[in-house]
């Protein structure tokens, strides 16, 4: 019937669906993952990205469409069958037994020889650094801890595709920042295919080699996490990921090297490649990092471009300022209705001194830096 | 003046006046104390008192006889309860009805809890009224209505005659069938609801995480439903045999004329005998016989709860 799936995709999703009532949690969406990737569905809450997640695990069984992993069709699988396991959200460790029978647990429902069991429970034991901890009950661990039992026992059977929900969301800041690479490592060490739930743009971005961005039971956009932050599809992405300034407006100059874009607050002169009809509607995104400030107009040497003098600039007031140590946070009233975030690295002690509130401003960006976005 | 006085005054008034609290922790313990321990001590006392020459009420336990205080309690109540085989297999029997009655329930209302905490949440109040419903009418009621079913002559002996399944009525009431019947039906409840509650708050993601490692459905009930359910196991069985080895009038009017039985023993004593004494003896040991299951089943829970805050 259908050609099998080409060897470079482990695991292919296509047009799968799940309406509950009258509701598409998850809308025709089709993957293709391949073998050892770390992969992640990033949204809101209500995204239909855990549902996504529980039809891979089979909790959930799609309204339509197949899952694939090498090769096998496996919708119509029942958990228990599928080489698939899941580390869950805030790690469901069986309380009434131990870190080992934790781990053991799916182990004995293949019913290995107990020689074989031991041996991978201390394989898995060393692999999360908790040996010491092998008899304790789970409520007797950290945090951290118990994530990491959660691992081995999702590892332990040596799972074709591991999921994982929302992996670090019960850890606090700090804690989650140092396991995030930890777990990489560990996941990579491995080897094993990972598909990852996240409302947390910073953890998919630090964790994921691909991030799909999901809104609506859809995917919005789909690629490596440099790409959709530097290259948003669309207002939504940009705004979702990380700060963004967006300003609207509409396509007045188009020539072949250049295109310039006229908004209430300023003229944008955008160099890189992109086309549009003159009057079109569009909207200008700028990333708070990507823009300087000064206390006087950027002259000419400044500039990128020559021909950008004049454009890409406007003038403006600091309102409020927070300080984050290792970056500064300024908002720049240009207008009454439009306020700028602009982020200045603090590289120098002291740097931030140089703005302060109630200081007349001019903020700057190179035509480069400016995404046009259309929707 | 006023203002700060009366800002003041509330976190000191706790403070400076502890009766307020004292007398409302005060008052369910002045309760069990008159209404419970007293009863208690009363009757222990009685079990241990010699009845007067008279014949009507008891010698002093404690006299003062040419300048000795003597203190006389009589053990024999005991001493005749352990050596008289009759009363060993009185409760030996009792014993084994209230197990056998918490066995069934368990058996019962184990499937019927897990379902109930199962379905649906707008049906879940629906199905708890199913179980509260026989609460709404009198319980001797109940009992009598036992009767009339399983009777000789009763609805159930004469739709199986009506069928030609038996030419003669079969033999259902007093006996140990009709006593069972009566227990389970009575205690059935009391099993459910612990069991159910716990049950519902039983955390749905162990469940899915026992499947994803591969468990099928039965082996997930074994190794995760049940054990995390024990607690709600024990309370419904506690529940359900500490009464059930006192039980009364359930044996008394579906009960067999020879079925051993503590409650009628009891009552025997007390107002066929008129030996308040060994009636009084026969309910401590029985006192003591559930005490005995009651400090385990605390000490668990005590473990439980130690567990639960680390």
């Amino acid at each position: 019937m259908t050609p099998t799936s080409p060897a470079s995709s482990f695991l292919r999703v296509e047009q799968l669906s799940k309406h509950f009532d009258e509701v598409k949690a998850v809308d025709e969406v089709s993957l293709d993952i391949q073998q050892g990737e770390i992969f992640a569905l990033l949204g809101g809450s209500g995204c239909g990205k855990s549902t996504l997640l529980r039809m891979l695990a089979g909790f959930e069984s799609p309204t339509s469409g197949q899952i694939h992993l090498a090769g096998q069709s496996i919708g119509d699988m029942p958990p228990f069958e599928r080489p698939i396991n899941m580390m869950f959200q805030s790690y469901a460790l069986f309380p009434h037994m131990t870190v080992a029978q934790n781990i053991a647990f799916g182990l004995e429902c293949d019913q290995l020889p107990p020689s074989d069991i031991d041996a991978r429970v201390q394989e898995m034991l060393t692999l999360v650094q908790l040996k010491p901890y092998a008899k304790r009950k789970p409520h007797q661990l950290s945090g951290g801890q118990q994530q990491r039992v959660a691992l081995a026992r999702s590892l332990a059977k040596r799972p074709r595709l591991l999921l994982l929900d929302e992996p670090l969301g019960a850890l606090d800041k700090k804690l989650r920042e140092q396991t995030q690479i930890e777990l990489v490592n560990i996941l990579k060490k491995v080897g094993v295919t990972c598909v990852m739930v996240t409302h947390d743009q910073e953890e998919a971005m630090a964790m994921a080699d691909r991030i799909a961005i999901m809104r609506d039971g859809k995917i919005l956009q789909l690629g490596a996490p440099m790409d959709i932050y530097e290259t948003p599809s669309s207002r939504y992405v940009a705004d979702f990921i990380g700060n963004v300034n967006l300003f609207a407006g509409k396509v007045v100059v188009d020539e072949a090297d250049h295109v310039i874009i006229e908004t209430p607050q300023c003229r944008h002169y955008v160099s890189h490649g992109i086309t549009g009809t003159e009057n079109m509607e569009v909207s200008v995104a700028v990333r708070p990092e990507k823009i300087c400030l000064s206390p006087a107009e950027p002259t000419e040497q400044e500039r990128e471009l020559p021909a950008e003098v004049g454009h890409n600039q406007v003038k403006g007031r600091i309102v409020g300022l927070a300080y984050f140590g290792s970056f500064t946070t300024y908002h720049v009233q240009i207008d009454d209705r439009t306020t700028l975030k602009a982020t200045l690295a603090n590289a120098a002690r002291h740097e931030d001194r140089r703005l302060s509130v109630g200081d007349d401003v001019w903020a700057w960006w190179d035509g480069s830096d400016v995404v046009v976005l259309t929707h | 003046m006023q203002a700060p006085s009366s800002h003041a005054s509330p976190p000191d008034q706790g403070r400076r006046q502890p009766w307020g609290r004292w007398s409302l922790i005060g008052i369910p313990y002045l309760w069990l104390v008159v209404f419970f321990m007293l009863p208690c001590l009363i009757v222990f006392k009685i079990s241990m008192s010699e009845l007067a020459d008279s014949g009507i009420g008891f010698l002093d336990m404690v006299s003062l006889q040419d300048g000795v205080w003597q203190l006389r309690l009589k053990f024999s109540n005991y001493t005749f309860l352990l050596t008289d085989s009759l009363y060993l297999l009185t409760y030996l029997s009792s014993i084994g009805y209230a197990l056998l009655t918490t066995c069934i329930c368990l058996l019962l209302g184990y499937p019927f809890a897990y379902f109930l905490a199962r379905s649906s949440a707008s049906l879940r109040p629906l199905l708890m009224m199913l179980v509260m419903l026989p609460f709404w009418t009198s319980f001797l009621l109940r009992i009598y209505a036992w009767a009339g079913l399983l009777d000789n002559n009763g609805l159930i002996n004469q739709l199986l005659m009506s069928f030609g399944l038996v030419t003669e009525p079969v033999l259902m009431m007093h006996t140990p069938f009709s006593l069972e019947i009566g227990m389970v039906y009575v205690y059935l409840p009391f099993m459910v609801l612990p069991l159910y509650a716990n049950l519902v708050k039983m955390d749905l993601r162990l469940l899915e995480a026992a499947a994803d490692l591969g468990a099928k459905p039965w082996t997930i009930f074994r190794r995760v439903t049940i054990p995390l359910s024990t607690n709600g196991i024990l309370a419904g069985s506690m529940l359900v045999f500490i009464p059930c080895v006192g039980e009364y009038v359930i044996p008394a009017l579906l009960g067999g004329a020879d079925t051993l039985n503590i409650g009628r023993v009891l009552w025997d004593e007390f107002f066929n005998n008129n030996d308040w004494a060994m009636a009084s003896s026969v309910a401590i040991v029985m006192m003591l016989l559930i005490l005995g299951p009651m400090t385990w089943f605390n000490r668990i829970q005590a473990n439980e709860h130690t567990k639960a805050s680390p």
